[in-house]
This record gives structure tokens, C-alpha cells and sequence, in this order.
């Protein structure tokens, strides 16, 4: 058994820098490489992309990730597990498989493609035997939105990809798995981790949420005494060096830029945090209350003391539905007086949009240099040089979103002076994809974990 | 003593739908104890109220000098439903330093904290 196993973080979204997966498995040792792609609504344009076309549905930014890692993958025996499979895991590996071949590395991959996360095709016969899928935010049932149902995902837990790895997979596609497993099931797969190791699993799914933003524990995104942190334009994306007994460092590649310490890690853990002493997945309850951080040595930072307990019956199922449309236009306003001149062009704007009858759910003005963010709290703007009116507007009726678009241009000729940034031309009308969380019983998910050679 | 809460922490802000969290750091361990006792869930209401619709929920973390936060309503509806140009919250957490607290002076100057200019 390896004393240390290393896993790197090489992609923190689908967007993310597309050259780290390679630095990351060049830079220095690595065991696996662990690519994160899916935010909360990414299933859903890949829902509609395979709609389209049955070949797509997965994040293809995956293939030219493996290309790139190839040589690693081969020659050195780095695994891969990405969350990359979107709702197309099938179709993924065959492209994955294809990229291999084209470079010569025919019958070098053993890919291990994990479904069963899918549950479009069942929503129905779910509700039916009364699955009420209720929103855990609003608590409605989701037969109110069933007909506008575009995705629905249930988060899959570390199981399904210790399988994959177990059988021999040396690349690991999923669809919506939870962005931790990604990083703890390599961790269980190597030291044997039980299935009631609370401690050790709770450790691991700490050190995926670390590290499954990228570079936003490595000096990305830090606050803290932001202005030292060295050459961002190289950072350094992290990876973990893990113990059996469920420690870690946390660290980067020498020779790279960013930086790794207690604050750049405190500043992750607390990223997107609930109640901490009950951060919930699929294969156990991590209590983040009990976290110990050491420095140990330069960019490096040593975790310790992570308890975990049993998790729920529960697994949470991802759904994305269609729910109206939007449109934001902006102009800028300059000093003198330029907040009061925007001021004024939104209380025209929105007696124009009420003479002409246009209904919408949600009207939204905020003045970006004033307010935008900071609300009353950045004080008294009057004198700002100047300021954005950034005006929007949400409803079903995508007609009069339409219409709503094409009031902003005017306002450069009949509205305040001083007033510009208008160069881009109408808003654009974007249809609205939201997300509805719900909960639903471990036992009607079946994973299952296919091999292709 | 008039203290600012961005002399003596950092911040961090995320979302989960329509709810921004924030989690403030201490810079320096010692003054953990000033957050814990300042920066209470009523304060953190009180400095929000107008720009967020629901409660305000604290969690301490003593392990990390950490107060987390949890803003519900605070996101005009979260994720892809939201117009705020920060609809994922990423900048509440600098909203929240924004605070001025008041401590006696007696515990200022034994904690050495940074008097507000």
C-alpha cells in the first residue's frame, strides 16, 4: 500500500484554465488527477446539447483535458476521475477512448463509466409512487414545474468510482456525482477505507472540498494580504498528499505561483458553507468544526482532527427547469450628479414600461459604481465619476421581455444627459434555466459501473 | 473604541440558492474572541437590513478563528434566477467588513486591535 497518495485538482468548473490538468500532472508527482466540471445548472445545457445531438451531453473540454494528459495517463500510470460525463457518461468514454487512439494509445485506457445518476427518464413513475421531490428551498412539490423538468440528477456518493477504480479503471467518467466523492474515492480506493470509516471518509471528503475549486485555496480569489500573494499569472493549482489515517497536506508544485497557507485554505473551507458541523453527503457527515490547520512548511498545510459521521437515507437529486426569461440592459451616467441622472432614467424607464403595459415578475435596478453591491453600506455616492443603471427584468412572457429590450437606446436621446457605454447594442433575451434541490431515497438509485477497454 | 471589521478579519462569500453565506476570519487568533462576542446574529441582521429578505443564521468555528454566516434572501431569488449582477454572493463577504464594532477600550488595548481611523 502507498504510505502518501497524491490527488490534484485540475479543473475548479467547466471554464476553468485549460492548460492546468497538464501542469498539474507535469509539474511534479501525482497519483490522480481529479477534474471537476459541473456547477449546479451545467446538466441542464448539456441536457439540451444532447437533445440535439445523442453523441454530446458531456463536458468536451474533458477530451482535450485527456489529450493533453495522455503521456501521464500512459507512461506513469496518473488515474483520472472527472465528474466530466454530464448526461452522456456512454458517450464521453467513447470520445475519451477515441483521443487515446488517435495518439497512439490504442487499448491504453480502461475507462469506468459510472450512471445510474440520470433520473429524467423516471421522474414520472417517481412521483407516481410518491417521491414528491419537493423543493428544499420553497418546499413545493415537483409536479408544479414537472412539464418544464429539463435535467434531474442525483448526486452520486464515492461508491460507484472505488468500484470503477477497484475493477482495474485507470480513467473514471461520471455524470452528477458530488464534486468531494471525486476526491475521496481515490483516497478510499488506495488505503481500504471501510464503509463506516467515518473519520477517514469525513478527511477526505474535507480534502475534496478544499481543493474542488481549483486554484481558490492556492492564493486564487484570497483576501487575505491579497497584494503579496506571487504570480497568479502561473498559480499553482493544489493538490493533497494524503495519509491512511486520514491526514493531508495541502500544497502546490514548486516553481509555481499563488500560494498555499492556513488563510488561503480557512478562506476555501469556508467558501459556500452551511451549517458547519453538519456538511452532508452522500457517504458521510463531515463536521467541519472539528478541523485542525498547521502550517508545515512553505506552501504547505497540514489538516488534521476530522470527525465524521453515519449519513442519511437521502440523496440529493439535482433538477433543472425552464422558468421564464430575463433581460439586462445597462448605460452609463456621468458626473456631475451622475447617481441622480441614473436615478432618474430608471423612473423613466419604468413609467415607460408601465405605459406600455408590460407585466413582469421581478423588476431589478441597481446602480453599479454607487450600490450595486454594497448596498447602503458604501455610503453616500453622489459624487462617483460616474455610474451604471443596470436594469432587469424576469417573466414568462418572453414577448415582453423582447420588448422591454429595445427601451434602453432611446433613453441616450430622450432621457438625462451625460449618459453612455451603450455600444453593445439591444440586451440579449437569455430563456432562464433554474434549479430546483430535492431529496430522495438512497434505495431507488442504482448505480452501476461499466468498463470500456 | 470604534473598531472596523476589515482591520482585524478576512472574508469569504458563496451561495446555496438564495441564501450567501459568509465566513469571517480573524487575522489574528487572538481577536477570534472580539468577532465571538461582536459580531453577533442581531449585529449581522441590523448591518443588512433592507438588502436581504429572510433571517440571518451564525455558526461558530472555533477550530478556524471562524464566524459563518448564512444571509437567506439575500440573492433576489439565487443561481440563474436572480438580476443582481452578484447573484452568487461572491462579495457579500466584503459588505460584512464594512461593519464598525464598538469594544471598551480596556479589551481593545489588551488585544492590541486597530483603532477605526
Amino acid at each position: 500500500m502507498k504510505e502518501i497518495v497524491r490527488v490534484a485538482a485540475g479543473q475548479g468548473f467547466w471554464g476553468d484554465d485549460l492548460d492546468a490538468p497538464r501542469r498539474q500532472v507535469e509539474g511534479g508527482q501525482v497519483d490522480y488527477l481529479m477534474l471537476d466540471y459541473l456547477a449546479e445548472v451545467t446538466m441542464s445545457i448539456l441536457q439540451k446539447q444532447k437533445e440535439r445531438d445523442p453523441a454530446l451531453g458531456y463536458a468536451r473540454d474533458f477530451v482535450g483535458a485527456m489529450e493533453s494528459v495522455l503521456p501521464a495517463v500512459v507512461e506513469r500510470g496518473v488515474k483520472v476521475v472527472a465528474n466530466a460525463g454530464g448526461v452522456n457518461p456512454p458517450a464521453c468514454a467513447a470520445a475519451v477512448k477515441a483521443v487515446a487512439e488517435k495518439n497512439g494509445a490504442k487499448g491504453a485506457l480502461r475507462i469506468g463509466v459510472v450512471s445510474g445518476d440520470d433520473l429524467l427518464g423516471r421522474l414520472d413513475q417517481l412521483i407516481a409512487a410518491g417521491h414528491a421531490l419537493a423543493n428544499m428551498e420553497t418546499g413545493e412539490p415537483l409536479s408544479t414545474v414537472r412539464d418544464r423538468v429539463l435535467s434531474a440528477n442525483a448526486y452520486l456518493g464515492s461508491e460507484p468510482i472505488v468500484e470503477a477504480l477497484g475493477k482495474g479503471a485507470n480513467v473514471v467518467i461520471t455524470g452528477r456525482s458530488t464534486d468531494t466523492a471525486l476526491t475521496m474515492a481515490p483516497l478510499r480506493h488506495e488505503f481500504g477505507w471501510g464503509a463506516e470509516s467515518w473519520d477517514q471518509l469525513a478527511a477526505g471528503i474535507v480534502a475534496g472540498h478544499i481543493i474542488e475549486c481549483g486554484a481558490q485555496c492556492s492564493g486564487g480569489n484570497c483576501l487575505y494580504d491579497w497584494r503579496s500573494i506571487p504570480d497568479l499569472a502561473n498559480v499553482g493549482y493544489p493538490f493533497v498528499e494524503a495519509k491512511r489515517d486520514g491526514t493531508f497536506v495541502v500544497t502546490k508544485h514548486p516553481s509555481t505561483g499563488g500560494r498555499v497557507s492556513v488563510q488561503t485554505v480557512s478562506e476555501q473551507l469556508v467558501y459556500e458553507m452551511g451549517d458547519p458541523h453538519a456538511y452532508i453527503t452522500p457517504d458521510v457527515i463531515a463536521d467541519f468544526t472539528t478541523i485542525k490547520l498547521a502550517p508545515d512548511g512553505d506552501d504547505r498545510v497540514r489538516v488534521s482532527g476530522i470527525k465524521g459521521k453515519p449519513p442519511t437515507d437521502k440523496l440529493k437529486v439535482s433538477i433543472a427547469y425552464r422558468a421564464g426569461f430575463k433581460a439586462i440592459g445597462t448605460l452609463v451616467y456621468v458626473w456631475p450628479d451622475a447617481l441622480e441622472k441614473a436615478q432618474l432614467a430608471d423612473k423613466i424607464l419604468r413609467e415607460r414600461l408601465e405605459r406600455l403595459g408590460l407585466r413582469f415578475e421581478r423588476i431589478l435596478t441597481e446602480f453599479v459604481g454607487a450600490s450595486a453591491t454594497h448596498g447602503h453600506l458604501a455610503g453616500d455616492q453622489r459624487n462617483a465619476p460616474e455610474v451604471q443603471l443596470r436594469f432587469g427584468v424576469r417573466g414568462p412572457d418572453r414577448a415582453a421581455v423582447e420588448r422591454f429590450t429595445r427601451e434602453i437606446a432611446p433613453l441616450v436621446l430622450n432621457g438625462p444627459p451625460s449618459v453612455t457605454g451603450f455600444a453593445g447594442g439591444r440586451p440579449k433575451v437569455e430563456e432562464i434555466v433554474a434549479y430546483w434541490p430535492a431529496l430522495i431515497d438512497k434505495s431507488v438509485v442504482k448505480t452501476r459501473v461499466d468498463l470500456v477497454q | 473604541m470604534k473598531v472596523r471589521l476589515v482591520d482585524i478579519a478576512h472574508a469569504r462569500s458563496g451561495d446555496k440558492g438564495d441564501t450567501a453565506n459568509v465566513g469571517v476570519i480573524a487575522l489574528q487568533a487572538r481577536w477570534y474572541e472580539v468577532l465571538k462576542e461582536f459580531v453577533t446574529r442581531n449585529r449581522v441582521a441590523e448591518h443588512f437590513r433592507g438588502m436581504i429578505d429572510g433571517e440571518v443564521d451564525r455558526f461558530e468555528l472555533p477550530n478556524l478563528n471562524a464566524l459563518n454566516f448564512l444571509l437567506h434572501g439575500a440573492l433576489d431569488g439565487g443561481g440563474t434566477l436572480s438580476l443582481k449582477t452578484d447573484a452568487q454572493g461572491k462579495v457579500y463577504s466584503t459588505a460584512l467588513l464594512r461593519m464598525v464594532i464598538d469594544v471598551p477600550d480596556a479589551e481593545a488595548r489588551r488585544l492590541e486591535l486597530p483603532a477605526a481611523k
